[in-house]
Order: C-alpha cells, then sequence, then structure tokens
C-alpha cells in the first residue's frame, strides 16, 4: 500500500485571480511582508500495490487526465510506501 | 436533422437547447442521459450549459470521462456536428476536441449579463448566416470562461481561422485576444461561452442566436444531402 500526495498548482505563467485575492485580504490584514500567494489543490491518494504497472505510473497517468488540467497547471507527488500490519 | 442534447448531472442549458433546434428551426431534438452509451440515429450533439459535478475538480474535468463522450468524440472524427456552450465548451476543451483551457474568470465573480460579440469568421458552418465582423447581442453566464491557451496554440488557431467569436466591446472575463468562441481544423466542432440558444427570439431580448442555429442546419444537411 501506497501513500500518495499530489499537488496541483498553476504553471508560473499563468495568472491565479483567487490567489491574487487572498493576498489583497491579507495586505488590509496588515501583513505587507506577504508577497505572492498561488492557491493549488492537494489530493490524498491511497494506491495498492500492483504487478503490472508502478506507483508512479499510475499517479502520473492520473495526474495526466484528470487531477491536472496540463494546459495550465503543473503536478509533482511524494509517494510514501505503508507497511502492512497484519 | 435530429440532434441529441446530452444531460450530466448538473446540466442547466439542455431545455434552452431543446427548444432553440425545435422551436427555433422546427428540426428534432431529444435529450441523452449522459450514461448512454450510443448516439445511433442522431446525425448532431449538442453539450448544455450548467455545472455538470458541481464543476468539482476543474469545469468539465469529471464530465469528459461520462460514458457517452467516447461517442461524442466519435461524432467529431466523423465530422458530425458537435456544438457546446458554456459548460459545454469546458468540456470540449477537456476532452481534447478544442484546444486551450478555461480558467477562473478574471475578476472572480460569476457574470451574468448580455454582451456584444463579434463574428471574426463567418466561413464556418455554424456561422455562415452571419456577416463577418457583425455584432450580435448574446447573453453570458459564467464563472469560469476566460479562455487561456500557450503563445504556440494562439498562432496555430490565428493561422487556421479557428477563432470565430471574440467580445467586441469589453472583455468580460479575462480571455486571451477576446475569444468567446473557437472551431476545430476540420470545422465541425465548436466551443463558445456565450448562449445563442438564449437569443433565439426578441422575447428574450434578442434573436442573434437564431442565425446561429439556421447556419449550422443548412450546411450539416447540405452535406448529408451530398453524400
Amino acid at each position: 500500500m501506497y501513500n500518495v500526495k499530489v499537488y496541483v498548482t498553476y504553471k508560473e505563467s499563468i495568472l491565479d485571480p483567487q490567489g491574487e485575492a487572498v493576498r489583497g485580504a491579507v495586505h488590509r490584514m496588515g501583513f505587507d511582508e506577504i508577497d505572492d500567494i498561488r492557491i493549488g489543490k492537494y489530493f490524498e491518494i491511497k494506491v495498492s500495490k500492483q504487478e503490472e504497472r508502478s506507483v508512479e505510473d499510475v499517479i502520473e497517468t492520473v495526474c495526466d487526465k484528470l487531477l491536472a488540467n496540463v494546459v495550465m497547471e503543473t503536478y509533482r507527488y511524494e509517494i510514501e510506501e505503508v507497511k502492512e500490519t497484519v | 436533422m435530429r440532434f441529441a442534447v446530452i444531460q450530466f448531472p448538473g446540466s442547466n442549458c439542455d431545455v434552452d437547447l431543446l427548444h432553440a433546434i425545435r422551436d427555433g428551426v422546427g428540426e428534432e431534438a431529444e435529450y441523452v442521459p449522459h450514461t448512454a452509451d450510443s448516439l445511433e440515429g442522431f446525425d448532431g450533439v449538442l453539450l448544455p450549459g450548467g455545472f455538470s459535478y458541481g464543476d468539482y475538480l476543474r469545469s468539465g474535468a469529471i464530465s469528459r470521462f461520462s460514458n457517452i463522450m467516447s461517442e461524442v468524440s466519435r461524432f467529431a472524427e466523423e465530422g458530425k456536428p458537435v456544438f457546446g456552450t458554456c459548460n459545454g465548451f469546458q468540456i470540449l476543451v477537456e476532452a481534447g476536441l478544442l484546444p486551450g483551457a478555461l480558467q477562473r474568470n478574471k475578476q472572480l465573480h460569476f457574470i451574468c449579463k448580455t454582451t456584444e460579440l463579434k463574428v471574426d469568421n463567418n466561413q464556418t458552418k455554424f456561422t455562415s448566416k452571419y456577416q463577418k465582423d457583425e455584432v450580435l447581442t448574446i447573453p453570458i453566464a459564467h464563472g469560469e470562461g476566460s479562455f487561456y491557451c500557450d503563445d504556440d496554440t494562439l498562432a496555430d488557431l490565428k493561422a487556421n481561422n479557428q477563432i470565430v467569436f471574440t467580445y467586441a466591446s469589453d472583455n468580460p472575463n479575462g480571455s486571451i485576444e477576446n475569444i468567446a468562441g473557437i472551431i476545430n481544423k476540420k470545422g465541425n466542432v465548436l466551443g463558445m461561452m456565450p448562449h445563442p440558444e438564449r437569443a433565439i427570439e426578441d422575447l428574450l431580448g434578442s434573436s442573434d442566436g437564431l442565425r446561429f442555429f439556421q447556419s449550422m442546419i443548412s450546411n450539416f444537411v447540405k452535406e448529408t444531402a451530398d453524400v
């Protein structure tokens, strides 16, 4: 079993209007030292072990096709193997 | 001609599209649920506006994996008319049947208003009854309608005259180059954020959208007759 964390964010070239709105609020709170905020999505995914395909292949396919729109978003992931307790 | 109006969970402009086909241009139209696996017996497919699957993840992202979408792709490949308005446009770009992506409106809020829409390309099967550069009065209603694509894709869209509609006066959502609607290279898949189906009679505030459906019918019918 694997626990996978996936982070999807806008590419750097893409304007993030939600992030800009939050940054505006943070400045109104008085935290002028916060220069930039970008909002992304975070997924926690559990994957069981499979002989035929690697967990990396599974995650990358799912990200490319569904979790991220690669036209405007990018993603990264972390995989942690969980020892089965019997 | 007989059109399928696909109903996704959360579609809400399906009735308007059916009305535009049946009462606007006097052709046949039927609802087809997203769970169906066949478009047998239909000549064209229409993807309505709304908030399919609650727009979870991204607008259109989940719908593109609906059962019926493989049939929509088949129609696209076979050169049959495929039209998506609003959420339907978002589904078409997510499915890769049209290039680019639709992002949250630059101003963040949902916009529901009448816009002035310019016909940039009247040499398509969907727009032949308009004049080039004619300005239409058509409503928009969306929160995620800001069209984005990279520079290469944009150059490609321009080179192939795939930009069909642009916002004429002000850019309501931050779309690059004021883009409101595009067509595929083959000329049979068109997606747009504005709603021509909500502008088919004066009672609705404008009848400028009617010629969109009339163009589609006369060009694709002619084609079917030629075969």
